[in-house]
C-alpha cells in the first residue's frame, strides 16, 4: 500500500528526537496561549517566525502546526473551568462546559473535550493523508484561471465568516487586497504606491501586519476594560467518564468530527466555523437538545471534536494547494518561502518528507496533547491566574524583536506600530481584521493570476465562466455570499456571533 | 440629516480615503488592456470598488441606526504605541539592555493596575531572557549597548 509507506516516511521524519521536541514545544506553547486569553495563534505563530528561521523547514512547519491545534485544546480548558474562552472557536464550549463544571462535573467535560479531540484529531489526520495527494493531483491541472477563481471563493468564505456588518468585510477584504499590491510589482518591475520609501519596495512584510493588528491591536482593545479575572475556578474530582457519558457523547464526537472536517477544508473557514455548526447541529438532533445550556455532555464534545478536526483539515488547502485558508496557514506559507519552498501540489511529490512528516507530526502532536491537557490540567488551571499586566508588556517585547529580527529593519517596528493602531481602529469601527489580512496575502497572487488568465484569453473576461472547475468555484462564493442575505441564515449567523461575544 | 451610525460614517470614510488614494496614485502606472494589464489596472479597479462600499457605507450611516463607537481606550492606545515607536527609535543608538526596559516600563504604565515594583522585575527579566536569547542565541544583530553610550 502506497499509503502505508507514505505514514511509515512520515513516522520516520517525525519521530526523530529532534522534531518529536519542535512537536513538543509546539503543542505545549500552543496549549499555553489557548489558555492564556488575550493571546491568540496567530499573533504567537507571527512573534515565533523569525525563531524558526534557524531550524529545517520540516521542524519550523511541525512546531508551528503544533501551536495551532495545540491553542484549540487549550483554548476548551478554560472555556470548561472558568467560564473564558481563550480560543474563539472554543466559545461555544462554555454553553454547557462551564454548566457542566459548576454542576461538579468539570473532570467529565474535559475528558469529552479531550477524547473529542484527540479522536477528530487521529480522523481528520487520515483525511490529510487520504486526500492530500488526489488534491494535489487535481491542483496540478489548474490553469491561472481556476486558481482565481479559488481565491475568490476563499475570500468569500472569509466574508461570511467575519462578524458582524456584511458590507464591512468585504470592505476589509478590498482593503486588504489594496495593501497587498504595495511594493514592486513583479511583471513591469515598477514600484506602487511605495510614496518614495525605500523599505516598502518588497511591500509590507505579512507578519508585521500580523502582529500589529492581531498581536498590538489587541493589547490595546484589552487595555479598554480590564476585567477582573480572579475566578472562581471549580474543583475537578474524577477525569474519567462514567458509562452512561461515554455512550452519550460517541456519537456526538462521531458527528462534530465529520462537520468540522469537512468544513475545515473550506478556505476561509478553520475551526471557527466548525465548532458553531456543529453544536447548533447537535442541538438539533440530540436527544437533551432541549436540555442544551444546562450542562449536557454532548453539548461539549461536538463543538470540540468539531474544531479540532477543522484546525486540521484547514492545512489540506495550504498543504495541497499553496493557498492559505486562514491567518494562521498564510503564515506557514510565508515559512516555506523563507525556507526556499515553493507551496503549491508539488510539494507532495517534491518534498514527502516534508509533507508526511508534517501530517504524521500531527497525530503525534494530538497524543501528547492529550497527556499534557488531562494530568497536567492543574499547571494550566494556575496559568488562567496569571494577571493580564504581566502579559502584555512581555508580548510587546516580543512582537517588536521578532518583526524587526525580519528583516533586521527598524523601519518595520514602526510599519507594524502603525498597524496596531490602525488595527484598534478598525476594531473599534466594527470592521474585522481577519478577512483583511487573508487578503493581504491573496492580493498579489490573484492579480498575478488574473493577469495570467487574462492573457491566455486574450482579454476575454468569460474564460472564468467557461472553464468548468472555476465557474463551479465561482458559482460557490457566488451562493455564499448570498446565502448571507437569506433571513433566517443571517439570523442564525448573527446569534452565532452574538452568543459568542457574549 | 443626521449620523444615525458613527461606526458606518467613519468606515465608509477611512475606505473612501484609502480607495480614493489607490486610484489618484495609480494614475502615475501604466493602465494597459485587459488583455495585457498593466501595473495600474487591478489596484484601479479594487480602488473603484473600495470607494463605492465606503460610499454606500456613508449614506448608510444617515438612514440605519447602528451601535455607537463607544470608549476609545486612549491611554492605553498613546503609551502602547509610543512605546512601541520610541523602542525602534532608540534600540540602534542606546542598545537592547536600556530600550527594551524602557519600552517595558512605558507600555505596563497603560494598565490601571501598573504597580512599579514587579514593573522593575519584568522589565530586568525581560532584558535579561531577550539578550540571551535574541543576542546571544540567534545572533540578532542588535547592540546591547548602543553607541550613543560608547558601546
Amino acid at each position: 500500500m502506497d499509503l502505508i509507506g507514505n505514514l511509515w516516511l512520515g513516522l520516520q521524519t517525525s519521530a526523530s528526537l529532534a522534531n518529536l521536541s519542535y512537536c513538543f514545544v509546539g503543542v505545549f506553547l500552543g496549549t499555553a496561549i489557548g489558555v492564556l486569553p488575550g493571546l491568540g495563534p496567530t499573533a504567537t505563530i507571527a512573534m515565533l517566525l523569525p525563531v524558526t528561521f534557524v531550524l529545517p523547514p520540516v521542524s519550523a512547519l511541525i512546531m508551528l502546526a503544533g501551536i495551532y491545534y495545540g491553542s484549540q485544546y487549550g483554548g476548551s480548558t478554560t472555556s470548561i473551568l472558568v467560564n473564558l474562552p481563550g480560543e474563539a472557536a472554543s466559545v461555544v464550549t462554555t454553553l454547557d462546559g462551564y454548566q457542566m463544571a459548576r454542576k461538579g462535573r468539570a473532570g467529565a467535560a474535559l475528558a469529552a473535550s479531550a477524547i473529542g479531540s484527540f479522536f477528530a484529531g487521529t480522523v481528520a489526520t487520515l483525511l490529510i493523508a487520504a486526500f492530500g495527494p488526489p488534491m494535489a493531483n487535481m491542483a496540478l491541472k489548474f490553469g491561472p484561471a481556476e486558481y482565481f477563481s479559488l481565491m475568490v471563493m476563499g475570500l468569500a468564505a472569509s466574508i461570511v465568516l467575519a462578524q458582524g456588518s456584511l458590507l464591512h468585510a468585504i470592505g476589509m477584504v478590498v482593503l486588504g487586497l489594496l495593501l497587498g499590491l504595495i511594493g514592486t510589482d513583479v511583471t513591469s518591475g515598477i514600484q506602487r504606491y511605495t510614496f518614495g520609501i525605500f523599505e516598502l519596495a518588497d511591500g509590507i512584510g505579512f507578519v508585521t501586519v500580523a502582529m500589529g493588528m492581531f498581536g498590538l491591536g489587541e493589547i490595546i482593545r484589552n487595555l479598554e476594560n480590564e476585567e477582573e479575572r480572579s475566578v472562581a475556578i471549580s474543583k475537578i474530582t474524577s477525569l474519567w467518564p462514567t458509562k452512561e457519558d461515554w455512550r452519550r457523547m460517541m456519537p456526538s464526537i462521531l458527528r462534530g468530527t465529520a462537520i468540522g472536517s469537512v468544513l475545515g477544508v473550506l478556505p476561509g473557514s478553520g475551526s471557527i466555523l466548525g465548532s458553531f455548526a456543529a453544536y447548533s447541529i447537535e442541538k438539533k438532533v440530540s436527544k437533551y437538545g432541549s436540555q442544551f445550556g444546562t450542562g449536557m455532555i454532548e453539548g461539549v464534545a461536538a463543538p470540540e471534536s468539531a474544531n479540532n478536526a477543522g484546525a486540521q483539515t484547514s492545512f489540506i488547502p495550504m498543504l495541497t494547494l499553496g493557498i492559505p485558508s486562514n491567518p494562521v496557514s498564510a503564515l506557514m506559507v510565508g515559512a516555506m518561502i523563507i525556507h526556499g519552498i515553493q507551496p503549491g501540489p508539488s510539494v507532495i511529490s517534491e518534498q514527502p518528507a516534508l509533507f508526511w512528516g508534517i501530517v504524521v507530526s500531527m497525530w503525534i502532536g494530538n497524543l501528547m496533547l492529550i497527556i499534557l491537557n488531562l494530568p497536567l490540567i492543574g499547571m494550566w488551571v494556575r496559568m488562567i491566574m496569571i494577571p493580564y499586566q504581566f502579559l502584555y508588556p512581555g508580548i510587546l517585547v516580543f512582537c517588536a524583536i521578532g518583526v524587526f529580527s525580519l528583516k533586521n529593519a527598524e523601519f518595520d517596528i514602526y510599519l507594524m506600530g502603525l498597524f496596531g493602531v490602525l488595527g484598534y481602529i478598525f476594531a473599534k469601527l466594527g470592521c474585522e481584521a481577519a478577512p483583511m489580512l487573508l487578503a493581504f496575502i491573496l492580493g498579489p497572487l490573484m492579480e498575478e493570476y488574473l493577469r495570467r488568465a487574462m492573457l491566455l484569453s486574450r482579454g476575454n473576461p468569460w474564460v472564468f465562466l467557461q472553464r468548468p472547475i472555476s465557474a463551479t468555484l465561482l458559482v460557490i462564493a457566488v451562493l455564499a455570499l448570498c446565502s448571507v442575505l437569506i433571513p433566517s441564515f443571517s439570523k442564525t449567523r448573527e446569534e452565532a456571533f452574538v452568543e459568542g461575544a457574549g | 440629516m443626521m449620523i444615525r451610525s458613527t461606526k458606518d460614517f467613519w468606515a465608509g470614510l477611512v475606505y473612501i480615503s484609502f480607495g480614493s488614494t489607490a486610484i489618484l496614485v495609480g494614475r502615475d502606472y501604466q493602465m494597459g488592456t485587459a488583455f495585457r494589464m498593466g501595473p495600474a489596472y487591478f489596484p484601479t479597479i479594487l480602488g473603484g470598488l473600495l470607494v463605492v462600499i465606503g460610499a454606500i457605507s456613508v449614506i448608510r450611516s444617515f438612514i440605519a441606526v447602528g451601535a455607537p463607537i463607544g470608549r476609545f481606550a486612549i491611554q492605553g492606545l498613546l503609551l502602547v504605541s509610543a512605546a512601541i515607536f520610541l523602542f525602534a527609535f532608540l534600540v540602534r543608538g542606546l542598545g537592547v539592555a536600556l530600550a527594551l526596559p524602557i519600552l517595558v516600563i512605558i507600555s505596563a504604565y497603560a494598565s490601571t493596575r501598573f504597580r512599579w515594583g514587579p514593573t522593575l522585575i519584568m522589565a530586568v527579566g525581560l532584558t535579561v531572557f531577550c539578550v540571551l536569547v535574541f543576542l546571544e542565541g540567534l545572533g540578532i544583530p542588535l547592540p546591547m549597548l548602543g553607541p550613543w553610550l560608547g558601546g
